[in-house]
């Protein structure tokens, strides 16, 4: 199929169609409304429904309703917007519901900003929610990647009952790309046979519910979870390495961030200086295995985590690198990227060169 | 002189309008206008500095922050002065163009061109209909007739010749059914070699590049 010119936002709305999506709820934000403006479009002519809803925590609600009922649903937002819908977030978890929740970030903490941002890290892999529970975190580079990925996202939802987040920032949501329409590998997805989609006085009634009032039923609840999230951890692991085999300095990025840090990593493997870029895609679950064997290679004197925020994603690189090799960070928080020339002179710092 | 460029959002107006604005320089003072309201990022703006440095003189809302909000700046009456060469960037889309709306009374005796940028790689502007009906739907929302049309049809880095002739024939194909002429066919200098016997060939310098897009950075594969 020939490649079209896509922006971000739109691209991965329509890439939601592709993949089943009949309903949408959400709210206006920069820099993510030509997610909502697309839908509101797009859906009618699939026999969908989109609704902005009175708020971010109305359209969290929404999308709790209508995965309860067994349909492929998603909202999108940017970070003051998804700290809203948080308790609507850690209700479908317990619940048990697949849903899909786009943050296409933008400068923070509070209000911040409408530049791009990758500071919810901490908020979408810790579950910016109460109690112990996790998402799925996926986190595309490119517009291709994030085609992909959302239409994934949902396979994902379905297959494990989990709310997933694709974790995007405002520069993957304003920029174009050319992509090709591409659809996921086939999973065989099981039957939602929980959905409370109308008895037709053949079964007894689904209930989804996130209140388990009993405590030793709560518990039976946590351990449930624990044991879906374990079979993530083994099953939906995603990472991608660019650059030398054997280098001298790693760096760790994700998203936009990780095209920066490819680009110096081409500039210092050209003057001698081996570099390669290691890439989660998850960020939960983060491949903290595949990381450690990366750091841990002979010639390896430096990890570099590079994000556009004050250090979050270093604390999960510290934990897979386990000390072996020292671990810096290089990065800044409030909505300015920085270029491939300063991330090539910070590692030259580092490297003491 | 007023150009003022509309076209889908995404379509490379404000590369264009960039571009076109760089192509006045001469006697006359030359302004680059951003008009774009509705887009947060990529915009004029971002460049302003540059574009000044080059001699245009820039006209930005809000001192050129990344904010939006809708407010346009009182300078841009200047443009409407005599012996001045202005190049308006308007925003995406129809709603973009209704900005243009509120300068009705200064076009109207202010001789002006209105271009539609097209680009065939953008499904809402990818076949004749469709680019007519976003013609038609910018014409109403801003109260003025396109003019002339600039076939912008690009894939980015992965541009080739046969991107911008698929999107001259959609082009001709337009004017044919609506008598709007076709004024520019825009690429990149880079391709020179390959384009160099187009018609109407308007080559451009890329400004409006990602944070990593330097040499490497239009390669990197992550």
């Amino acid at each position: 199929m020939a490649k079209e010119l896509w922006k971000g936002n739109e691209a991965i709305a329509e890439a939601a169609i592709k993949a089943g999506c009949k309903f949408f709820f959400g709210y206006p934000i920069t820099p993510q409304n030509e997610i909502p403006e697309y839908f509101s479009k797009r859906l009618p002519e699939v026999s969908g429904c989109f609704l902005q809803a009175e708020s971010e925590i109305a359209a969290i609600n929404m999308v709790y309703g209508a995965a309860g009922a067994g349909s492929r649903v998603m909202t999108s937002s940017s970070s003051p917007g998804i700290s809203l819908k948080q308790e609507g977030i850690t209700y479908i978890a317990c619940a048990e519901l697949p849903a899909v929740i786009v943050n296409m970030m933008r400068g923070g903490p509070g209000l911040g900003n409408i530049a791009p941002s990758q500071a919810d890290y901490y908020q979408a892999t810790r579950g910016g929610g109460n109690g112990d529970y996790r998402t799925v975190v996926l986190a595309p580079a490119t517009i291709q990647e994030a085609t992909d990925l959302v239409q994934e996202a949902f396979d994902i939802a379905d297959m494990y009952r989990i709310p997933v987040v694709v974790l995007a920032d405002g520069m993957i949501g304003q920029m174009m790309e050319a992509i090709e329409w591409r659809t996921p590998k086939k999973r065989e997805l099981p039957k939602k046979t929980w959905a409370t989609d109308g008895t037709k006085l053949q079964r007894q009634h689904n209930i989804v519910n996130s209140l388990f009032i009993d405590a030793g039923d709560c518990t039976v609840q946590n351990q449930k979870l624990a044991k879906k999230y374990e079979a993530i951890v083994q099953n939906e692991i995603k990472y991608s390495i660019t650059g030398e085999e054997d280098p001298e300095v790693v760096f760790v990025a994700y998203g936009t961030m990780s095209r920066v840090a490819r680009a110096a990593c081409m500039r210092l493997n050209e003057q001698g200086i081996k570099a390669s870029l290691f890439r989660p895609i998850t960020l939960w679950p983060f491949p903290t295995e595949q990381l450690k064997a990366e750091a841990v290679k002979p010639n390896v004197k430096a990890v570099i985590t590079v994000e556009l925020s004050m250090g979050q994603m270093v604390d999960d690189v510290k934990i897979a690198v386990e000390g072996a090799k020292k671990v810096s960070f290089v990065g800044t928080g409030g909505g300015i990227i920085p270029t491939p020339q300063e991330i090539e002179e910070a590692a030259k710092k580092i490297l003491g060169r | 002189m007023i150009t003022a460029v509309t076209g889908h959002y995404g379509s490379g107006k404000t590369e264009f309008a960039i571009n076109l604005a760089l192509s006045l320089r001469g006697e006359k003072k030359v302004y680059l206008c951003d008009l774009d309201i509705v887009n947060p990022y990529f915009c004029t703006r971002e460049r302003k500095e540059v574009l000044t440095e080059k001699g245009l003189n820039v006209i930005v809302s809000l001192g050129g922050m990344q904010i939006d909000i809708p407010a346009l700046p009182p300078e841009i009456l200047t443009m409407f002065e005599p012996n001045v060469l202005g190049v308006m960037d308007v925003g995406g889309d129809p709603v973009g163009a209704r900005v243009l709306a509120r300068y009705e009374r200064e076009f109207a005796r202010t001789p002006h061109e209105l271009l539609c940028v097209i680009n065939a790689n953008r499904r809402e502007t990818s076949t004749a209909k469709k680019a007519i009906d976003y013609i038609r739907a910018i014409e109403q929302s801003c109260n003025m007739k396109v003019t002339g049309l600039v076939n912008n049809t690009h894939l980015l880095h992965e541009t080739t010749r046969d991107e911008i002739e698929k999107g001259r024939l959609l082009c001709n194909e337009i004017s044919a059914m609506t008598g709007i002429p076709l004024k520019y066919n825009a690429a990149d200098k880079r391709l020179i070699k390959q384009v160099s016997d187009i018609p109407h060939l308007f080559l451009m310098d890329i400004y409006m590049k990602k944070p990593w897009e330097d040499d490497y950075g239009s390669k990197s594969d992550v």
